[in-house]
């Protein structure tokens, strides 16, 4: 029944869910969603210059992300303007010089749906390697960082005073998020990884209380999220990357009304 | 005191931020197994003192030397988002790998053991206190730094916290920074005090504090008397860089 291609997508939709769980958590939990978004945006500045100069595309997003990352932190010290105009400025004016270096390159054919929505069914045994082992990276880096990173994200000046470094976990957990967009962006694309990230941490943060069974609830919601979604779009030919956000939504939507009947329950 | 005993150690150190001196010129060490109290009356620069002691200001003025990384702090005010799940056992682990028993014990120690798996977002005030406290000894730290550790608490429990901290003091042979505004037990569990008011008022042993002239202009004659009552009179204004003017 499964042709190759969609085993192919569903191996590499269970790899990202995995890597966004506990990445997602930690978006929610520092109000990182439109810095997420930011970073997204400059990957298809990303993209453009993978095709520019015949590079590997997860290391050119991954650099390009990184480098919008230490613009925005320079630009942050520099400058009087709020975080979200920043955040704002960086993430329009990357994705308007893409696309306009994308109108240079005219001997190539963009598939720019696919960029934006992502195109998982065209994930190649390549892509799979590197999902799985940037993955498996990331998630080893986000285990070393765990403590420090977690303490400040509870108590800035708790962290710092009882000697744990935090300003070297958030520079560290950054670089994380600039990995995980390059690893994902073929996958879910650019306009709907920050969704990945968000939605089933949301979701998990109406069923859980503690930190690590919302990582835990994160990452089943992303995984049932990948599943129904993958299997529905096959059933009613629905693109793929949208119907996996759709099925995020739907889960989201479920974990709204447990809250209801916890809340009627203590009443 | 032999110099190896010092765990932190201010030499005129102060902060100063937007043209203001936060505090200036403050010099005072922490020893193990002594308890050093800072007092003063508010935005005298104690919790600002206490921080440049922790190392969390960068552009400080003067010099900080920190001997250990061992360190517990309870902060005088922390603010927790609750877009975080967290449970009191979760908080007890923040920094620390502990054994279950010993957080038990920490717990126990400011009576709040039943309140282990409760979420944090749901303990009054002074149940927050105790639990801040308890993490903070938890870890058994050479270096505890408390910034007004039992505020909110009820009056029984104050002074059982406060003579917890003075026996751990002993026990754990560390050394705890305190801030206090409870001048009678600041003078009676105290080793070193500083009386602080933007800069270094006087500072030496409980008694000698007490007899001097600035604190009592500080503090008012009546708190030298009877260590209990707390009012200040200002003998000088600060400017608005900071600096003193005598009136």
């Amino acid at each position: 029944m499964f042709d190759d291609f969609f085993i192919r997508a569903l191996v590499a939709g269970i790899g990202v869910a995995i890597v966004t769980g506990p990445l997602g958590c930690f978006v929610v939990w520092r109000r990182l969603s439109y810095f997420g978004d930011t970073l997204a945006h400059s990957a298809l500045l990303g993209v453009t210059m993978a095709y520019s100069f015949q590079f590997n595309i997860a290391i050119s997003v991954f650099l390009i992300s990184s480098l919008i990352a230490l613009i925005l932190i320079k630009l942050q010290k520099r400058t009087n303007l709020p975080g979200d105009a920043l955040l704002g400025l960086l993430a329009h004016s990357s994705l308007a010089v893409g696309l306009v270096v994308i109108g240079f390159l005219t001997f190539i054919r963009f598939d720019i749906m696919g960029l934006l929505f992502g195109d998982i069914l065209a994930v190649n045994v390549t892509d799979l390697l590197i999902i799985w082992f940037g993955g498996g990276l990331i998630l080893l880096v986000l285990k070393i960082i765990w403590k420090p990173l977690f303490a400040s994200t509870v108590n800035y000046e708790l962290a710092e005073a009882e000697g744990l470094n935090p300003d070297r976990a958030k520079a560290i957990f950054t670089i994380l998020m600039a990995a995980l967009i390059a690893i994902s962006i073929k996958m879910v694309g650019l306009l709907l990884i920050t969704g990945m990230l968000i939605i089933p941490a949301a979701m998990a943060r109406n069923l859980s209380d503690s930190p690590f069974k919302m990582v835990l609830f994160s990452i089943i919601g992303g995984l049932l999220s990948v599943l129904i979604g993958l299997f529905s779009s096959l059933e009613l030919n629905t693109p793929s990357g949208p119907s996996i956000i759709a099925a995020a939504l739907f889960l989201f939507i479920l974990s709204l009304f447990r809250i209801k009947q916890s809340i009627q329950l203590k009443n | 005191m032999s110099s190896e005993n010092i765990l932190v150690k201010l030499d005129k150190a102060g902060l100063k931020q937007n043209n203001k001196w936060l505090v200036k010129g403050v010099t005072l060490q922490v020893e193990k197994g002594k308890i050093v109290t800072l007092i003063g009356p508010n935005g005298s620069g104690k919790s600002t003192t206490a921080k440049i002691a922790l190392g969390i200001y960068k552009n400080i003025d003067g010099n900080v030397e920190k001997y250990t990384n061992k360190v517990g702090y309870v902060p005088q005010k922390i603010s927790i988002d609750w877009t975080l799940p967290l449970r009191v056992n979760d908080f007890m682990l923040l920094t620390e790998n502990l054994k279950d028993d010993e957080i038990n014990n920490a717990l126990s120690l400011t009576g709040v053991v039943h309140l282990k798996n409760k979420n944090l977002g749901t303990l009054s005030g002074g149940e927050f206190q105790r639990v801040l406290l308890a993490r903070a000894i938890s870890k058994k730290p050479d270096l505890l730094v408390l910034d007004e550790p039992v505020q909110g608490v009820d009056f029984t429990g104050e002074i059982a916290l406060y003579e917890l901290i003075k026996d751990i003091s002993e026990k754990l042979n560390c050394g705890i920074l305190l801030i206090s505004h409870d001048l009678h037990t600041v003078m009676s569990a105290t080793d070193h005090v500083v009386c602080l008011n933007g800069h270094v008022c006087c500072s030496g042993s409980p008694k000698d504090v007490a007899r001097n002239n600035e604190y009592k202009a500080l503090f008012g004659e009546q708190a030298s008397q009877t260590l209990s009552l707390y009012e200040h009179k200002h003998d000088h204004t600060h400017d608005h860089d900071g600096e003193i003017k005598k009136n």
